[in-house]
């Protein structure tokens, strides 16, 4: 128990914080707070697996998180059917042309040494492909973008149950990353860092303009959910009933009946919208401890204990026996596919899909920071990295507003420069985290919860 | 005559903004290779760096606006730019003093400054958005045009009308003028040779008596100068949004890494094939190919080889290509 000390104080405090949301400002606030906690620390698991087992900086996690919201469009939306009969069978066939492409090529370069030639050949079959695939998915794609533009015009999905897509979304990232891994694994660790900042700058551009595929910039919104609604709530009878009885004391305070309607009618919204929250926090939560199951177990299985090996010294390790370029490919692969998990999650979350809202600085500098500060190597630590960065960049603009206003309360308000601060304050946020991370990495290298490493005593 | 008006039109939408943009990136590549050739690695707070130095010139620039100076019919950022210089060298020598100088004593490893530069690059960022905000900036003055579309039109006789902006040449101009000088300074001078000694073999350098220090320092005076020149001439020519800047930093690395990291004309040049690449893959040749082809041929679809939102991913695809066959970029980089 006593090892987990740090663990289970540090966790207590962040609990006690995101209280104190819930009494100071609103629970509806507080709980919000908690559930993007959640995403973000499993989005914060699956770095700390590449970075902190294996030491393999990946700056795609934005990439890999717009792959599992783009499965959550996929699985959960109902099918266009119009659509599909406009242009399906094109777009199914240039699908398929593009993996016979991708076929062709191996086939070629496998059988045919490498030479000059060579490479025209494999140049000369990739224009024809795309000329090809150009011609019919072209027409096909315009038809299908025709379709009911303003709700629809792309070919919808499969109209599941939206939590699949948080296992679709981890394959998909699964196989991307499988892809980028035997592209750009090989290359020094600077090259990978911006390889996959690079690469998946491509993924997000291609979600955000391919318009059949999920109707790009123009957003999906009003996606299914696997909590109930708020509306059918405040309907139903059980939960009024549930409301009325936890709130009997006060609303036996008030003797009008009119008066006493309209009481109960606002707290049955109020705790509809924080019933849906807990119903969310209930599913995040339960994929998180699961997570942190899983991870633990592997990080000290002997396989864990390999990859810290290849980490630490990979000459060694090679030495030794053990493949490091397939390891790096694993690890690569069930990193990402993690992160592709949070991903369908936080669509599944906020209901709606905006491409634009993929910037590498949120979803990939920031996971980041939550890694780094939690700790490296600590699957505890990345999790609770992940809770207090994320309530820092909420909470930081309520708290630098506050501080302004206390360093500046001798100042007039029409004064310009307080105007100017006080209209800025968001961005304080920006300036918490570098400075964060720059002090953590200063005189704490390790993060707050340092990687522990058992030694085995014989 | 249908030959010359194809050739003005790719000169007006492609060559032209080509070369303006390719300039932009160039500085920037070359500041970004610098940075790996000398401190060894890749610094992520560049392009706000870049950013700052803009906001800088831009609150210079919008104070000589208010005294009433002006610099003829040239922008008056012109004039402000020196002063931006030097903010931005104070800035990023403290920078240094006081993140960077811990780490390259404890000789810590490439990634853990990267790690290092992103801690940074959150504080520029958020220093720039609250001094000047997140919106666009206009700080551009003096005659806008060189040559007006329809200037050009009655000129010549064409039918397509060549468009040249002012920004665009300083642009040009001083990007030459500016790289000529460092390559002047790096082949020539001691300092320069010292630097490319340090950058090709620390232990050696130390060895001979170069001082890592004076090294270091000169090192940050001139990508500050880079970063700085090269961000208010993109500031000039489009117009100044924190954001864009972040987004600049990934064409910027892909130069830096197409011309072969650590090697300041390889950096150059991929700086121009990065944008001659990108407007050339996603310009629409359908109007240039009615001039050229007989009517029969005419082409009917826009003639594009990807749409112009795949701008930034044309950028990184060449990125990608040239890590697979030439990992050490098209010029063999890592030495200066």
């Amino acid at each position: 128990m006593r090892e987990n000390e740090n663990v289970i104080l540090s966790f207590a405090i962040m609990a006690v914080l995101i209280v104190f949301v819930g009494v100071f400002q609103s629970w509806g606030v507080a709980l919000s707070i908690l559930n993007l906690c959640l995403i973000s620390a499993v989005m914060s698991i699956g770095v700390n697996i590449q970075w902190g087992y294996a030491g393999l900086i990946n700056f795609g996690v934005m990439g890999f998180t717009a792959l599992g919201g783009l499965a959550a469009v996929l699985v959960s939306v109902n099918p266009v059917r119009e659509a599909w009969s406009v242009g399906g069978i094109e777009i199914l066939v240039s699908i398929g042309l593009v993996l016979l492409l991708v076929l062709a090529i191996k086939v070629i370069s496998k059988k045919i040494a490498q030479s000059k030639k060579r490479n025209i050949l494999i140049g000369i079959i990739i224009v024809l492909f795309i000329i090809l695939i150009r011609t019919i998915s072209g027409p096909a794609i315009e038809a299908i973008e025709s379709v009911n533009p303003a709700t629809q015009g792309f070919l919808g999905g499969l109209g599941l149950p939206i939590i699949f897509s948080w296992i679709v979304g981890g394959l998909f990232a699964a196989l991307v990353a499988f892809v980028i891994g035997k592209v750009a694994l090989g290359l020094r660790s600077d090259y990978l860092a911006i390889a996959t900042l690079l690469i998946s700058g491509i993924i997000v551009s291609i979600v955000k303009h391919e318009d059949w595929l999920s109707r790009g910039v123009k957003n999906v919104i009003g996606m299914k959910r696997p909590a109930p609604y708020e509306i059918d709530l405040q309907q139903s009878e059980w939960f009024i009933n549930l409301v009325t009885f936890l709130n009997s004391s006060k609303l036996n305070l008030i003797n009008d009946v009119i008066k006493k309607e309209k009481f109960l009618n606002q707290l049955v919204i109020d705790a509809s919208t924080i019933f849906v929250k807990l119903c969310f926090a209930g599913l995040f939560s339960t994929v998180v401890i699961i997570l942190l199951i899983l991870t633990q177990k592997a990080l000290y299985s002997p396989w864990g204990r390999m990859m810290r090996a290849i980490r630490d010294n990979e000459e060694a390790a090679k030495a030794m026996g053990k493949n490091v370029v397939k390891q790096h490919l694993n690890i690569f692969i069930i990193g990402s596919s993690i992160i592709g998990m949070a991903g369908a999650m936080l669509v599944t979350y906020d209901g709606l899909f905006t491409p634009v809202s993929y910037q590498p600085l949120r979803y990939t500098f920031l996971i980041w920071i939550m890694v780094i500060i939690g700790g490296t190597g600590n699957n505890y630590g990345s999790v609770l990295g992940a809770f207090i960065v994320w309530f820092l960049w909420i909470e930081a603009a309520p708290i630098s507003l506050f501080l302004i206003n206390i360093l500046t309360s001798n100042i007039d308000h029409s004064n310009e420069f307080k105007k100017h601060l006080i209209n800025s304050v968001p961005y304080f946020r920006f300036i918490i985290m570098g400075i964060g991370l720059l002090f953590i990495m200063r005189y704490r290298p390790k993060g707050l919860l340092p990687e522990k490493i058992k030694i085995q005593k014989i | 005559m249908d030959f010359l008006n194809a050739i003005v039109l790719i000169a007006n939408f492609v060559i032209v903004p080509a070369l303006t943009y390719g300039s932009q990136l160039a500085l920037g590549a070359i500041g970004v290779t610098l940075i790996y050739g000398i401190l060894r690695f890749a610094n992520f707070a560049y392009g706000d760096l870049m950013a700052f130095g803009t906001m800088i010139s831009i609150l210079i620039t919008w104070k000589f606006q208010s005294m009433g100076i002006t610099f003829g019919f040239l922008p008056t950022a012109l004039l402000a730019l020196p002063f931006a210089v030097v903010v931005t060298i104070i800035v990023s020598l403290i920078f240094d003093k006081y993140i960077f100088e811990y780490y390259r004593i404890k000789k810590s490893p490439g990634v853990t400054l990267i790690v290092v530069s992103l801690g940074l690059m959150f504080v520029l960022n958020g220093i720039v958005r609250i001094v000047i905000g997140t919106g666009d900036k206009q700080f551009f003055d003096g005659h806008k045009f060189l040559i007006k579309a329809n200037e050009f039109k009655e000129l010549t006789g064409l039918n397509e009308g060549l468009a040249i902006k002012s920004t665009q040449l300083i642009t040009l101009i001083t990007t030459v003028i500016i790289a000529l000088m460092l390559f002047w300074f790096l082949e020539k001078t001691k300092t320069g040779k010292s630097m490319r000694a340090y950058s090709n073999n620390e232990d050696l350098a130390l060895l001979s008596g170069i001082d890592p220090s004076r090294v270091v320092m000169i090192t940050w005076v001139i990508a500050s100068i880079l970063a700085t020149v090269a961000g208010t001439l993109y500031g000039l020519d489009k117009s100044f949004k924190p954001f864009t800047y972040f987004n600049n930093l990934l064409p910027i690395f892909a130069a830096a890494i197409v011309g072969g990291i650590g090697n300041p004309i390889g950096a150059f040049f991929g700086g121009f094939l990065v944008a001659f690449s990108e407007i050339m893959i996603t310009y629409a040749y359908k109007k240039v190919l009615i001039y050229l082809l007989p009517e029969s041929l005419e082409p009917t679809s826009l003639m594009q080889l990807l749409s112009t939102d795949y701008k930034f991913a044309v950028s990184f695809s060449i990125l990608v290509i040239v890590l697979l066959f030439r990992p050490n970029g098209i010029f063999k980089g890592k030495v200066l």
